[in-house]
């Protein structure tokens, strides 16, 4: 589902974030990614929509090459992937529906089927109740949880997770943690970064581990 | 096709919405462009009109030829038969003329006044149809090389300058017009580019979770659009309240010339043109401020 190969990644400034790194992701698996801070997670997990390009070797996703994808093409490859991002980018102007309404929006879906999707999504991370707020009116837990429902509301194959659970107290991470899991198990691909070492401890998947651009075996 | 239908029905709601969102600046730029195309549109109006008059004048190509006091007017009158050139000929003796100021209202007391008859003999003059003010000019000269002719004077000559004068007012619009239109999509590109800014962070959020290009770019076109659109019915608005000002003054003037001229709107076509041109700026800012701010 998801294949890199000897990828390498050098930002402009001539910064080196990944290295040589190698993986591949098997349709349905769960994965963890951790590392130190500035480890390159987050640049790992942006080749995956295409929002950086590899310097060198190749991101294969969904049987498409990253590297080779014309311009025109990347929207159809974010369309089929669900990404929560590090810095989650909620729009403060509209209300939660409306966030989440804001993907579907895209691809000109019937409105009543639309509507639809948006309150199954907010039902699946326990929202609903609050679709008519705003998200400033949210706690840091609800804002992460709004962003994991505009992930999901296409029905992505694959979800891809920037430290979802980053300044969440435990039970706050468990419940995100748990919302994943029971993606997991309809058989959506999962791949999340995160450094809370017990949360990696507790779930006992799939580790990825990060260090100075390397993938550590 | 259903499905593209509604992203565009979609897209012209997203820009109405921003329009409705932000009334005051909406209603502002739309005076702007009312304001700079009413001037241009006026001066059409005006032109079209004044060219309308000249036209209508200028088909009475008519010469009046004074002349000297004993002039033999019998070897005169022969000559002028003699000339291709004039179609139509009329004396008017000195005492016929005086009689006609007599009658000539206001004027009675004056020519009572009078001690003897200042007014020379005459030649009314026409001219064959359609002809030009340079060959009026050349006929004019030939005549008063004739002996006894006092003074010759072309009497449509003012309304072929006219009509030469909107001539070159059609230039100078055009020009105006155009200075007016770069104006126009000047002011719907930075627009369009304080809207981009404005919403930097859903179009961001929109192409990361899979926007395409079009999609980002449709409502700024509409919005671009239906400015321009705007600011064309505003801009004939104007017009049609400054005719309404004017034309009592105008329908009044043209009385005491015995004539029931007043302005006249643009056609229904060119009202159309005005506002499918405007649209078409506005659209043009949009596409420049679009290529420009949005990657
Ligand atoms: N846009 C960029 N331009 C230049 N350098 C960058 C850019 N983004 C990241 N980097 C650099 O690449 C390296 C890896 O950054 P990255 O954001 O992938 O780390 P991370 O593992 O996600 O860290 P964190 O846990 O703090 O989020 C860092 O040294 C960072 O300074
Ligand atoms: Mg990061």
């Amino acid at each position: 589902m998801i294949n890199f190969s000897a990828v390498s990644k050098r930002y402009p400034g001539g910064q080196d974030a990944l290295r040589g790194v190698s993986f591949a992701l098997e349709s349905g698996e769960f994965a963890f990614l951790t590392g130190h801070s500035g480890a390159g997670k987050s640049t790992l997990l942006k080749l995956i929509p295409a929002i950086e390009r590899p310097t060198s070797g190749s991101v294969v996703v969904n049987g498409q090459n990253i590297g080779a994808l014309k311009r025109s093409a990347v929207p159809y490859l974010r369309r089929n992937l669900g990404l929560v991002f590090q810095d989650q980018k909620l729009l403060f102007d509209r209300s939660v529906y409306d966030n989440v309404m804001l993907p579907l929006s895209f691809s000109g879906q019937r409105p009543r089927e639309a509507a639809r999707r948006v309150r199954a999504a907010l039902d699946k991370v326990g929202l609903l109740a609050r679709e008519r707020a705003n998200p400033v009116q949210l706690s840091g837990g609800e804002q992460q949880r709004l962003a994991i429902a505009r992930a999901v509301v296409n029905r992505p194959a694959i979800l891809v997770a920037d430290e979802p659970t980053a300044n969440l107290d435990a039970q706050s991470a468990a419940h995100i943690i748990d919302i994943f899991v029971s993606f997991h198990q309809v058989g959506v691909t999962l791949l999340i970064a995160t450094h809370d070492q017990t949360l990696i401890e507790r779930y006992g998947k799939r580790v990825l581990r990060l260090a100075e651009g390397k993938l550590a075996a | 096709m259903i499905a593209w239908l509604r992203q565009h029905r979609d897209a012209c709601a997203r820009a109405l919405g921003k329009l409705a969102a932000q009334r005051a600046a909406t209603l502002l730029n739309a005076v702007v462009i009312g304001v700079a195309l009413s001037l241009p549109a006026g001066g059409y109006v005006l032109l079209a009109n004044l060219q309308g008059v000249a036209q209508r004048f200028s088909f009475e190509p008519q010469l009046s030829m004074f002349l000297k006091p004993g002039a033999k007017r019998g070897e005169l009158e022969f000559r002028l038969r003699a000339d291709a050139r004039i179609a139509q000929l009329r004396f008017v003796s000195r005492e016929e003329a005086l009689k006609e100021l007599r009658e000539a209202e206001g004027l009675a007391d004056v020519v009572a006044a009078l001690e003897h008859n200042p007014l020379p003999d005459a030649f009314v003059l026409r001219a064959t149809t359609g002809s030009d003010a340079a060959t009026l000019e050349a006929l004019a000269t030939r005549l008063r090389a004739l002996p006894g002719v006092a003074q010759v004077q072309v009497d449509s000559a003012w309304a072929q300058r006219l009509g030469a004068l909107a001539k070159i007012g059609r230039l100078a619009l055009a020009a105006l017009a155009a200075l007016l239109a770069a104006g126009l999509v000047a002011v719907t590109f930075n627009t369009i580019r304080l809207q981009i800014l404005t919403q930097r962070d859903e179009i961001e959020v929109s192409q990361l979770l899979g926007a395409t290009d079009a999609f980002v770019r449709r409502p700024f076109f509409y919005l671009g659009l239906l400015q321009g659109l705007a600011g064309g019915v505003l801009a004939l608005g104007i017009l049609w309240g400054a005719l309404v000002i004017l034309n009592p003054g105008v329908r009044e003037l043209a009385q005491a010339y015995g004539s029931s001229f007043q302005l006249a709107f643009l056609s229904g076509t060119a009202a159309l043109a005005l506002a499918v041109f405007s649209a078409l700026l506005g659209w043009a800012g949009a596409l420049l401020s679009v290529s420009r701010y949005l990657r």
